[in-house]
């Protein structure tokens, strides 16, 4: 068998802009100031990026959710590109953008490309508080929102709220339990600079909190900011002449499911994020006791629960006692989770954040969250298509 | 529930399920050749591929497969307390319609019986779900 494509690829530069409720710099002034921290961290200059591509395509939406695109950005960092790749918001979601990055360095197209996210949805509610919301501004609501937003569902809260209650019935558990995804997460972002929340957090402040859509809570739920994410993926042998040791992407997975588009299989309580866990193991010899930490989607804290039991971390159930008390998934526990703060602390970078982290993690760059001796890394993104990887040290 | 909804475009697939309450049924659609139910509507049947299909009333059954009270005022002018449920609809295991259940929040229960009803506004009827006897 040839060499999986991924096993060609490796990350040698990340790079992030700071957070922002809202941030003074517009969104193309946070994407230029995380590829440059990119570019720069990898040490490689402008001239040496080949490949660009960003997830989502630019949006005028209202919302925020991609005000910057590959064309724009492109032209605003000076990049000569050879490959210029899209990644949209359908397949396997956000991590759809590193998946096209590792085709075109694994079948040469390019050598080092730039993989960047960049949200500014803390500007967009600025303007209008319903700017994110699935409502729109149609007359009429089309599409997957169709089944949703005429019962007044107009957040993915609400549709992420069946997850948590069906999860609860099913396996006797409760908030007691979902509190510490999200107390979790503010331990960790304490340790993150540009975390948007690191003031302590305890489960009875959690438990006091106020609901959004039981039981999903305030804290259940992640936050909108401005700021860029950006990585620098590169050929094997270009990563040679890089500034860090660098990071091997040891294996990929995706699936996409139905819930886009009101397709519900199952009883409420799995993802199809499964097929993806799967293809990830069945690409590597490594095993989910071989991890260091994992960096789980966090859009909503019972993401964390459903994604984990999906990548075979824990057996359906067993999630909500893994978490239950905080120690096991801390920084020093078994399995530290989230370890930046996730996106419930750290800020909606939409996915890139965890792989950010998930690097930082593995260049031992965590100062006061730092795993210790962490060299392999699980990471996995989005609540509709699902992208994983598994990282490690070189 | 206070508050106007916003409306669905009816599209040729799904006009069937918006409007069926015209004359009191929900309409689901169904492959006449394998039998399969299926919501939302595809344009051809999951199961058997078969483009043979057809939205059928169905009996307005089932019961809260699971539910959320919203407590958000995420609009103004809509009364943010609602329960937003997946109901199973008795005709099919998994056979699911996201909707709101019309009962007090502290009584919705996950297993609870409910029976469509409908709430019309322009030119669509919302199919809705009350508590009903259990069959």
């Amino acid at each position: 068998m040839s060499e999986l494509p991924e096993k060609l690829c490796r990350i040698t530069g990340i790079g992030q802009s700071e957070v922002g409720r809202p941030s003074a710099k517009s969104p193309i002034e946070l994407t230029l100031d995380a590829a440059h921290k990119a570019i720069a961290d990898a040490g490689l200059r402008v001239e040496d990026i080949d490949g660009i591509v960003n997830y989502p395509p630019k949006t005028d939406l209202g919302g925020g959710i991609s005000p910057v695109g590959v064309n724009e950005a492109m032209f605003a960092l000076g990049i000569d590109a050879r490959w210029i790749g899209v990644a949209n918001h359908e397949g396997p979601g956000h991590m759809g953008a590193i998946f096209a990055a590792i085709m075109a360095v694994a079948t040469g197209l390019c050598r080092h490309v730039l993989v960047f996210r960049t949200v500014a949805q803390a500007q967009a509610r600025l303007q209008s508080r319903e700017a994110t919301l699935l409502s729109g501004t149609a007359a009429r609501v089309s599409g997957n929102n169709a089944w949703t937003v005429p019962f007044h569902a107009v957040s993915p809260t609400n549709h992420w709220a069946l997850f948590a209650r069906a999860y609860f019935d099913k396996y006797g558990v409760g908030e007691e339990q979902l509190g510490w995804v999200a107390v979790n997460a503010r331990a960790n972002a304490a340790h993150n600079p540009n975390a948007i929340y690191r003031d302590p957090l305890t489960i009875d402040d959690y438990l006091s909190s106020r609901m959004i859509s039981s039981p999903l809570r305030l804290y259940d739920c992640d936050t909108h900011i401005d700021g860029s994410t950006a990585l620098v993926i590169s050929h094997r042998d270009a990563a040679m002449d890089c500034a860090n040791p660098p990071i091997h992407i040891e294996a990929m997975g995706m699936s996409l499911g139905g819930l886009g588009q009101g397709i519900h299989v199952g009883d409420f309580t799995t993802l199809p994020a499964t097929k993806a866990g799967e293809m990830l193991w069945q690409r590597t010899d490594l095993r989910p006791k071989d991890l260091s930490c994992a960096q789980i989607y966090d859009g909503f804290s019972i993401h964390v629960w459903l994604w984990g039991e999906a990548l075979g971390l824990w057996q359906p159930g067993e999630a909500a006692h893994f978490f239950e008390g905080g120690t096991r998934t801390g920084i020093g526990g078994e399995l530290p989770v989230n370890t930046g703060g996730g996106q419930l602390s750290g800020g909606r970078f939409h996915g890139y954040g965890h792989t950010y982290e998930a690097c930082l993690q593995l260049w031992g760059r965590g100062g006061g969250r730092q795993v210790r001796d962490a060299k392999v890394s699980a990471v996995c993104n989005g609540g509709y298509g699902y992208g994983a990887l598994l990282l490690r040290t070189d | 529930m206070s508050g106007a909804r916003k409306l669905p475009l009816l599209e040729p697939l799904t006009e069937a399920f918006w409007t069926g309450g015209a004359q009191g049924e929900l309409r689901v659609q169904h492959c006449d050749d394998c039998g399969h139910w299926q919501h939302p509507p595809l344009v051809r049947c999951p199961k058997c591929h078969s483009a043979n299909l057809e939205a059928r009333a169905v009996s307005g059954r089932g019961a809260v497969k699971t539910w959320t009270v919203n407590a958000q005022p995420w609009q103004r002018g809509v009364d943010p307390t609602f329960i937003f449920a997946a109901i199973e609809l008795a005709e099919q295991t998994e056979l699911y319609v996201l909707s709101n259940v019309l009962c007090a929040p502290e009584e919705v229960q996950s297993g609870m019986a409910v029976q469509v009803t409908f709430e019309q506004q322009d030119d669509v009827w919302f199919p809705l779900f009350a508590p009903a006897d259990p069959a």
